[in-house]
Formats: C-alpha cells, sequence, structure tokens
C-alpha cells in the first residue's frame, strides 16, 4: 500500500522520530544540545543535508550502480555537507564556530545514510522530499526540545535570554556530558511510555 | 571486468560531479568566508589592540605578498597618522599552530600589544597564553626587532607555568613577525601612505 505525501512527512515528526524512535543520530544530539541556538542550528544543518540528499538519491536511483550504492550515497551526502559548511561559514560564522567538527560529522550521521539508503533508494522523489523534511524537522524538534530542558535548567536561560533571575542556581549538571545522558535518557523513556498501547 | 570497468567509471563520475561542485560554491563563498574569519576571529583582537584608533581596522588593511604568502596586514590610524600596523603570525605551541597578532608602532619600532588568536593548546594550560591578560602584556613597549625568549631560554618574557612550551611557541611567533616586519616596512609605510593621501 503505497503511503502518501503527507504521511510520510508526519511519520518523521512522531512514529518514526530519529532520536528517540529510530534511536539514531545521538553523537551530535549530546554534543550540541548545550544552548537552544545550537540546537536548531545543527537540526537546520541536519535537515538541509537530509532534504538534498534525498532528493538526488531519488533521481539517481536508477542510475547509481547497486553495488557501489554507498559510496555514491556518501559522496552525495559529503557534498552536501560541505556545502553546508561553506555557507553557514560565510552567513552564520559565530554559529559555526560553535557547532565546529559536529558539522562535518553530519556526513556520517546514520539518520542521513540510514533515510538515502533504506527510503530514497527505493522510494519516488516526492516521497523522498516529504520523507527527508518530516525526519529533517522531527530531529530538528527533538534537538530543541534536549537543549531547552539543558539550557533552562543548566544555564539558566533560553536562547541566551535569562528566565529565572539573578537568584536562580543553576544546574552545571546538565550543561555537561552526563546531564546530556541523563537528559535523554528520561526522554527516551517519557517518549516510550506514550507510544505503549 | 565490464561490470567492474563500469562500476569503477559510477564512482569516479559522481566524484567528479562534486568536487566542480564544490569548487564553484568555494569560489562564489571564498571572499565572504575570509571577511566572515577576520570580523569574528581576529576582529575583536585588533580592535583591542588598536584601541583609541579612529579608523576601521578591517577596511584598511592592506595585502601584501611576502615570500610568496599573501598576507593581511590591519592598519591603525591614532592622531590622524596612519602609524601603526597589525598582522598575525604563527608559532609552534603544545598542541599545534599557535596564532599570534603583534601590533607594531611604524614610528620606533614599538610594540603596542600582542594577542593569541587561534591555537589548540590544553585548555586551562596553554591556553591562558591567550587568556591570562599578564603574560601578553609583558611584550608591550618593546621593540619588535628584539629577540624574544622566554626566561629559561634566557631570554626576557616570564613564561606561564606549567605552559613553558605554548609560551615558547608565542615568542617564536613574535620573532617571526619581527622578521616580517624588516623585510615589510617600506612597503607598508608605502602603501599605509597612499592609501590615506
Amino acid at each position: 500500500m503505497a503511503k502518501t505525501a503527507v504521511q510520510e512527512f508526519t511519520k518523521g515528526l512522531w512514529a518514526e522520530i530519529p532520536p528517540f524512535r529510530l534511536v539514531l543520530g545521538l553523537c551530535p544530539i549530546l554534543a550540541v544540545t548545550k544552548t537552544v541556538e545550537n540546537g536548531i542550528g545543527m537540526g537546520i544543518a541536519t535537515t538541509f543535508v537530509l532534504i538534498c540528499s534525498n532528493i538526488l538519491i531519488s533521481l539517481l536511483r536508477n542510475i547509481i550502480p547497486k553495488k557501489v550504492r554507498i559510496a555514491c550515497f556518501i559522496v552525495v551526502i559529503a557534498t552536501f555537507v560541505t556545502v553546508v559548511e561553506l555557507v553557514m561559514q560565510a552567513f552564520a560564522y559565530p554559529l559555526f564556530l560553535k557547532l565546529g567538527i559536529f558539522i562535518p560529522l553530519i556526513v556520517v550521521n546514520c539518520i542521513v545514510l540510514g533515510r538515502a539508503e533504506a527510503f530514497a533508494a527505493k522510494n519516488g522523489v516526492v516521497a523522498s522530499l516529504a520523507d527527508g523534511l518530516g525526519i529533517g524537522l522531527g530531529y530538528t524538534l527533538s534537538l530543541t526540545a534536549l537543549a531547552i530542558v539543558r539550557e533552562v535548567l543548566g544555564n539558566g536561560t533560553f536562547y541566551d535570554i535569562p528566565v529565572f533571575g539573578p537568584t536562580f542556581e543553576p544546574f552545571a549538571f546538565m550543561v555537561q556530558a552526563p546531564g546530556a545522558f541523563v537528559c535523554l535518557g528520561l526522554m527516551l523513556c517519557i517518549m516510550n511510555m506514550l507510544g505503549k498501547k | 571486468m565490464r561490470e567492474m570497468l563500469k562500476l569503477f567509471i559510477a564512482v569516479v563520475v559522481f566524484s567528479c560531479l562534486s568536487g566542480g561542485v564544490l569548487a564553484a560554491i568555494q569560489n562564489v563563498t571564498r571572499e565572504r568566508i575570509e571577511y566572515q574569519q577576520l570580523k569574528f576571529v581576529k576582529g575583536p583582537t585588533i580592535k583591542n589592540i588598536m584601541e583609541g584608533c579612529s579608523n576601521d581596522p578591517l577596511i584598511d588593511r592592506l595585502k601584501i605578498v611576502d615570500e610568496a604568502k599573501e598576507m593581511n596586514l590591519f592598519v591603525g590610524e591614532f592622531e590622524g597618522k596612519r602609524n601603526t600596523v597589525a598582522f598575525e603570525t604563527f608559532g609552534k605551541g603544545f598542541g599545534g599552530e599557535l596564532g599570534v597578532i603583534v601590533g607594531v608602532n611604524l614610528e620606533n619600532d614599538e610594540i603596542i600589544g600582542v594577542a593569541v588568536t587561534t591555537h589548540s593548546e590544553t585548555p586551562g594550560v596553554g591556553s591562558r597564553a591567550k587568556t591570562d591578560p599578564d603574560f601578553a602584556t609583558q611584550f608591550k613597549g618593546l621593540s619588535i626587532l628584539d629577540p624574544f625568549k622566554i626566561k629559561t631560554d634566557g631570554g626576557q618574557i616570564d613564561a606561564l607555568s606549567g605552559a613553558t612550551i605554548s609560551s615558547r611557541g608565542v615568542c617564536g611567533a613574535v620573532v617571526e613577525a619581527g622578521e616580517i616586519y624588516k623585510r615589510l616596512k617600506p612597503t607598508i609605510i608605502e602603501k599605509a601612505k597612499e592609501k590615506q593621501g
């Protein structure tokens, strides 16, 4: 049964939301979610790469020889990641400095290659576009959600704006690596509880 | 064999296309990236060194080719005279290359300021070369033509405790700046005058 583009889009936002349901792309989600700004920036960068690589791979899916498909996918993905890197350097340099190594690392993000291999290589352009957009937005939402919790509790700010006033003592733990693990774990737990029927 | 060739050609064609696209995008964004890097990485440091200057050293920069390498030299205007210049040189630190911006008064060859820009030194140890203001101010007022060494090497600069190699790297970069300054001084004065005139 062929799903509609809308269904392909919405599945990325809930049923297959990448870090919580597919449990993919955890390395950047742990590393860049110290602040909401970083989280959103990383999410948008990943979404762009996902959409572009999904479209291109879907267009080329009958041309790419099956045996070297992974190599070709990686070349396509790496190209778009480098584009993002250059554009970000040119137009959002401070963000580029904060995200640093995690931008080039989008190349090896399992979500991107995963969608290329599992979806774009087998489906049409429109469906792949919807899939990329949905998964990308889902990923951005997850990054943002985690970043909000961590920044508000760990730093007492939201998008660099103080939320609690000067008397608030931030949980420094939350912006460090263990805080990221604990926070992600709790979110996974909540998602699983909500998803259970 | 034919099949192998086909696969080989597919990957080669993909890589070539990707290379071409990236080269084009790099070409378009290069100018902007260079400016952004100057603005966000070196801009604040240069402003700091050139405190009180009446122009924007980032705009009034000279491009001079020194030993086949193009250098950016930032000219500062004090009391109506373009008499200071700042530029970046590199020394060898503990974790790799260590960038240092040196500001020099063109009239008496005195150093007006030294600041570390990019580095990969150990955080909290070698990184103090950048953050500890007492270290960099030691250079202030000395002649750029002096040989700079840390005290353990028989020189005049107090090394940061525990960060001898980083301190040595900064000294090396300043010595290098002296060499470049000696070579380029006539050209700098000439070009700075041209811009002013």
